[in-house]
């Protein structure tokens, strides 16, 4: 998401550092929020302050960790998904979750944050990943509802961040976004065809819904006044509507949703108001939330430990592939040193394009 | 203009990072869209693939080592550019044509 990585490893020096002889930091925060004033996106080797790098770094990890969470509770589903049609789309899905924490880690990556680093503070619990992702999918129905809804909260949760003031942090959410939507469509339609279906799946899909409404919601976050990091995120314009705000939009879009379905959702506190223009909704239990953020959600202890157990698993794979590497790159360095008299350097100098298997040393 | 030395990945990163360009479509330049991690060429190949292009966005891929991108100096808004600046000249919008003169 960047062309050049900032600096590091220069003695803690951040990027755009080297400059603070010319220009005082009263000078640089100048320009920093007159580019945030202007609506300009602020890109990795620009100055900003210390808060913005690191609330960054925080949000943008805790969203990398979501997504790759977020792969267990669906890829559960994989084994025992009722068609090869469904199975297929289920595992493009559970792809596309761990392409989207690749994508945010290296956005992470241009603020200076260390990809491992990252990694071992979500396997030791340091930094957190999306609470709703503690909760369990118990029937096939709960895809189809973590599909629509959870998928859907966090589309609606999305969409503003592609305006983001963090240039590689806004560009990720783009091609985030993009591929949410078929992850969204592909819930509903499952959720379609159960509610449509038998009684018994009628019942399944109803009980999914019953159980992932109300954490959906609590994945706005805690009530504008209470929420701790609102305010400076939205005057750094990394966050774009509050999160009441946001949770409104979502109950509104739900609603129609819903009722195509032919499913209801879980709240007798829900209506139209008139006045408003938009619905009315039942009370959030934010004891709930806040158990499960604690720890004491029903699959915290699981979701960690599982995540932990593959990086374990996965080491011998990454440790073959150094070793490949390294020995390719001692057989092409090799091959260059017999070969050098017969090719001149610059004689192969046709571009990237010829340059893929195997490739110059680097 | 500062020129940036380009980077040496950390040593707890084990692998290097790559940066990764796609052509999405023949008649066009490849375009930056990420980067990733991997031990070697061959691997930041295919790695590109699976992260960039499983939607088919793209005809070519190339992966570059980030560490050996020289990059202008940090601040966008640099001297460096400035030569450029004060040249309205090189644009067509500087010239005045007449009312009713075409195809120019």
């Amino acid at each position: 998401m960047t062309t050049v990585l900032p600096e590091r490893g220069s003695g803690g020096e951040r990027p755009g550092g080297q400059e603070a002889g010319a220009l005082g930091v009263a000078d640089h925060l100048a320009m920093f929020d007159a580019a945030i004033a202007a609506d300009e996106r602020i890109e990795p080797r620009d100055w900003m302050p210390d808060k913005y790098r690191s609330g960054l770094i925080r949000q943008i990890a805790q969203h990398a960790h979501s997504e790759i969470i977020g792969m267990q509770p669906e890829a559960n589903w994989i084994t025992r998904a009722p068609s090869l049609r469904r199975k297929a789309i289920l595992i493009a899905k559970v792809q596309d979750e761990a392409g989207h924490g690749l994508y945010l880690y290296s956005a992470a990556e241009t603020l200076g944050a260390d990809r491992d680093d990252l990694l071992d503070k979500l396997h030791t619990g340091r930094q957190r990943y999306s609470s709703i992702f503690n909760y369990p999918t118990l029937t096939w129905a709960d895809v189809g509802a973590v599909g629509w809804l959870v998928d859907g909260a966090a589309i609606t949760n999305q969409v503003p961040l592609c305006r983001c003031s963090y240039g590689p942090y806004a560009r990720a959410m783009v091609r985030v976004c993009k591929e949410e939507s078929f992850h969204q469509r592909q819930g509903y339609e499952l959720l379609l065809a159960l509610s449509r279906g038998t009684p018994a799946q009628h019942a399944m899909a109803q009980d999914a819904v019953d159980r992932w409404w109300w954490p959906s919601l609590m994945m706005f976050g805690p009530p504008d006044a209470e929420s701790s990091h609102s305010a400076q995120s939205m005057a750094w314009k990394i966050k774009r509507h509050s999160n009441d705000e946001l949770r409104q939009r979502f109950v509104d879009i739900c609603v129609p949703q819903a009722e195509a379905l032919g499913l209801t959702l879980p709240d007798p506190d829900l209506r139209w108001n008139e006045e408003r223009g938009v619905h009315d909704f039942g009370a959030i239990d934010w004891s709930e939330f806040q158990e499960v953020l604690r720890g004491n959600g029903p699959c915290n202890e699981q979701r960690v430990t599982q995540r932990r157990t593959a990086h374990e698993n996965g080491a011998w794979v990454r440790e073959a592939a150094a070793a490949y590497a390294a020995k390719q790159a001692a057989r092409t360095a090799a091959d260059t040193t017999d070969a050098g008299a017969a090719h001149p350097a610059g004689a192969d100098s046709t571009g990237p394009e010829q340059h893929t298997e195997g490739g110059p040393a680097v | 203009m500062t020129v940036e030395q380009p980077n040496t990945p950390s040593p707890q990163a084990g692998w290097p990072l790559w940066e990764v360009f796609v052509r999405s479509r023949r008649g066009l330049s490849h375009t930056h869209v990420g980067s990733l991690h991997a031990p070697d060429a061959a691997l930041a190949l295919r790695n590109a693939r699976d992260l960039y292009t499983r939607r088919s966005e793209g005809v070519s891929l190339w992966v570059v080592p980030s560490a050996q991108i020289t990059a202008s100096s940090p601040d966008e808004k640099d001297p460096f550019f400035e030569p450029a600046g004060d040249k309205p000249y090189r644009h067509p919008t500087f010239y005045e044509v007449p009312e009713g003169v075409r195809n120019l």
